[in-house]
């Protein structure tokens, strides 16, 4: 019970952006820096892997088209999840951090499209099929852009912030439908091959250092989204600002005129 | 029946435009909210219709019952619009909002003849003038019965004559018993009423 | 309930003629058709029913930004709005939907069968198309009143609905010409496609008012 209220409190203090803006400030550093060797020794462990007897040299794009992939879904759920706090507990912090992600989850995204792309030309022998998978994360892509579309369109930052929620969530309950109606549409796209019940069907030696660079991006991300929040609200304390100062510049000609 | 308001504070764009207002209205009274542009007269009526959120305080309907549980339920919303599809007659209007709004009080061509528009019920109401379309309105409180009237600058393009007809409208209503908070810059002709004078207090 | 969808549907039909653009709109883009790919008979016929669909779903995009937009202009959203004890936001969205499809997407379906005989469709793919699309469309009209509600404080928000439901409409695409099509080709089946795409308008009748609704509570 105390623990529960323990971390309550904890989550309200974190609520006040000062003391969210100092914690990601000294973790941002700390995140980029992990980010960075984690990646070095994830990447470097994928070129000294050995190479496929089919695909040869072209299966090492799959050391970053899949981690890509993944945090194509992975940021698309932690929007879903900012977007419940958003409208459930009206968590100030929530709104800033679906805003944040978006463009993030948007360039992850097309990313993972444009490395698939370049992965399908020698595979399939063409740069782009109307796979089911390709489709449905080409959807998710667009779903990104309207998010991103919606939040720029509105200019009262609450009212904003409520309708890309109602967006992402509305989208998030779809995404799965999407995926199985694509599915049933057509598949060339090989099936799931890491997290499978029966085990990973790939081999440790290419599984490693893919979960390493997997890891490493995710630690990218995380710190690209702490830096885009820390902007995002230091954009609006200079929206705030400014409009105070408006308003002050009004008090002081009714002043004026009263005088 | 009573409604209260309590520390209540509003905001618009994520300003606080008024903070810390208090009153409360009995069956019977009125209370008019004045105040210069931009003193949150419209956010505070939109805060009593449930319409927005306040950003503190609390606000109830006291002694409402089964029937009226809360302000929203129990009131009637006269905005700046009208509220009245232009392609659609005044009487189909009312006729509408009165099987949609419940509690059937008087029919559509009783209300139009209380505000003075019997003989034109069957125009479209996009041929209306301004003070006429206010008057088809202000007929839209009669054709429901609501006890709270939350009036947002009701007489806004009404003439000497019509003004006095509705003021003797509200003092009618006031009579059986009802509320009415009006937020207004013209004087409406209710003798007795409160006054919550907005802006200053503020920031 | 019933007066809000007679008055609705009177509206539709008496103030400005969005079911006669929608239907000459659906008109066009099936007429420019075969200047695109050639009038080649036999491929027409095969993809006769999507471009039937690929019309419909552009066509009843048209006029939705409307919905709740010409409410909110006029005050009646906000007493819609303070009226959700006595007649549930969710369910007067919901109204308001099939209001909106009755007097603005109904015709579409109308008319797809003729304009399939331009397209060289046999009857039994006529008859498919239309009873699909049928069922089909409302589903995209839920969806629109999502958007339409999240857009609703904007004055040109039009473009913008299409933007965002037009994703969300590719499961409804994807059954409903899978559908028509399986009552021509041999090997694909009609039926179970034309129950997922039952399943998914019951599924959006639900869930798109529903989140209408919160975004309209929301939007002020």
């Amino acid at each position: 019970m105390s623990e529960t209220a323990n971390l309550t409190a904890r989550l309200t203090a974190l609520a006040n952006p000062t003391r969210f803006l100092a914690l990601a400030g000294s973790l941002v550093p700390w995140l980029g820096g992990a980010a960075v060797l984690v990646l070095v020794v994830g990447l470097g462990m994928a070129f000294a892997a050995p190479e496929d007897y089919q695909q040869g040299i072209t299966v090492r794009i799959m050391y970053i088209h899949v981690p890509f992939a993944w945090l194509a879904m992975f940021c698309y759920t932690l929007m879903a999840a900012s977007a419940l706090g958003t409208l459930v507990w009206r968590h100030p912090l929530a709104d800033v951090a679906l805003k944040a992600a978006a463009p993030i989850g948007a360039v992850f995204t097309a990313l993972a499209l444009v490395t698939g792309s370049i992965w399908g030309k020698p595979m399939w022998g063409t740069w782009w099929v109307w796979d089911a998978r390709l489709t449905s994360v080409f959807v998710l892509f667009l779903m990104y852009l309207g998010i991103i579309a919606l939040t720029r369109a509105l200019d009262d930052q609450s009212r904003a912030a409520r309708a890309a929620a109602i967006l992402t969530l509305v989208g998030f309950i779809n995404i799965p439908i999407i995926k199985f109606s694509v599915d049933w549409w057509n598949t060339l796209h090989q099936p799931a091959s890491v997290f499978r019940l029966d085990g990973p069907t790939i081999h440790p030696s290419l599984l490693w250092p893919l979960l390493i660079s997997a890891a490493g991006f995710t630690l990218l991300f995380l710190a690209l989204h702490l830096m885009a929040m820390r902007a995002e609200i230091w954009r609006r304390r200079v929206s705030a600002m400014r409009r105070l100062s408006a308003r002050a510049a009004e008090g002081k000609l009714a002043e004026g005129q009263a005088s | 029946m009573r409604l209260a308001a309590e520390a209540l504070s509003g905001e618009r764009g994520g300003e606080v435009i008024f903070s810390d207002t208090s009153f409360a209205v009995a069956c019977g009274e009125a209370l008019l909210v004045t105040g210069p542009n931009g003193a949150g007269k419209t956010t505070l009526l939109r805060i009593l219709a449930g319409l927005l959120r306040p950003a503190a305080g609390r606000l109830a309907l006291d002694g409402g019952g089964e029937e009226w549980p809360d302000i929203r339920a129990a009131c009637h919303y006269l905005g700046h619009f009208n509220a009245m599809k232009t392609a659609l007659t005044v009487e189909e209007n009312l006729v509408f909002w009165q099987r949609f709004l419940g509690q059937a009080r008087m029919t559509a061509s009783e209300a139009l003849e209380t505000v003075g528009l019997e003989d034109i019920g069957h125009l479209p109401f996009g041929y209306l003038s301004t003070g006429q379309r206010r008057r088809a309105a202000i007929a839209r409180l009669l054709v429901s019965h609501r006890p709270v009237w939350l009036l947002d600058e009701p007489t806004a393009g009404l003439d000497r004559a019509s003004e006095g007809r509705f003021a003797e409208l509200m003092r009618g209503h006031l009579r059986e018993g009802g509320m009415i908070v009006a937020a207004t810059h013209l004087p409406l002709g209710l003798e007795g009423a409160g006054e919550l004078a907005m802006g200053g207090q503020a920031r | 309930m019933l007066a809000l969808y007679l008055r609705e549907v009177r509206l539709g039909i008496r103030a400005g003629s969005g079911a006669l653009t929608g239907v000459l709109f659906f008109l066009a883009v099936v007429a420019v058709i075969p200047f695109g790919v050639g009038p080649d008979l036999n491929l027409l016929a095969r993809i006769g029913p999507a471009i039937l669909w690929i019309g419909a779903l552009l066509a009843s995009l048209l006029g939705l930004e409307r919905l709740f937009q010409a409410d909110r202009e006029d005050g009646s959203l906000d007493l819609m709005l303070i009226a959700d004890g006595r007649h549930m936001l969710a369910l007067t969205v919901f109204v308001k939907c099939l209001a909106h499809w009755t007097a603005n997407v109904l015709p579409l379906v109308a008319v797809a069968p003729l304009l399939g005989l331009f397209m060289n469709v046999p009857p039994t793919g006529l008859a498919a198309a239309t009873l699909t699309l049928l069922v089909g469309t409302p589903a995209i009209t839920f969806i629109g009143a999502v958007g339409a509600a999240l857009v609703v404080a904007l004055p040109r928000g039009g473009l913008l609905v299409s933007v965002l439901i037009l994703p969300l409409s590719i499961p409804v695409l994807i059954f409903g010409v899978a559908a028509s099509r399986g009552a021509v080709a041999e090997p694909d089946p009609f039926l179970p496609a034309f129950l997922i795409l039952v399943a998914l308008t019951l599924f959006f009748a639900v869930i798109g008012p529903a989140a209408a609704a919160l975004a309209l509570r929301n939007a002020d």
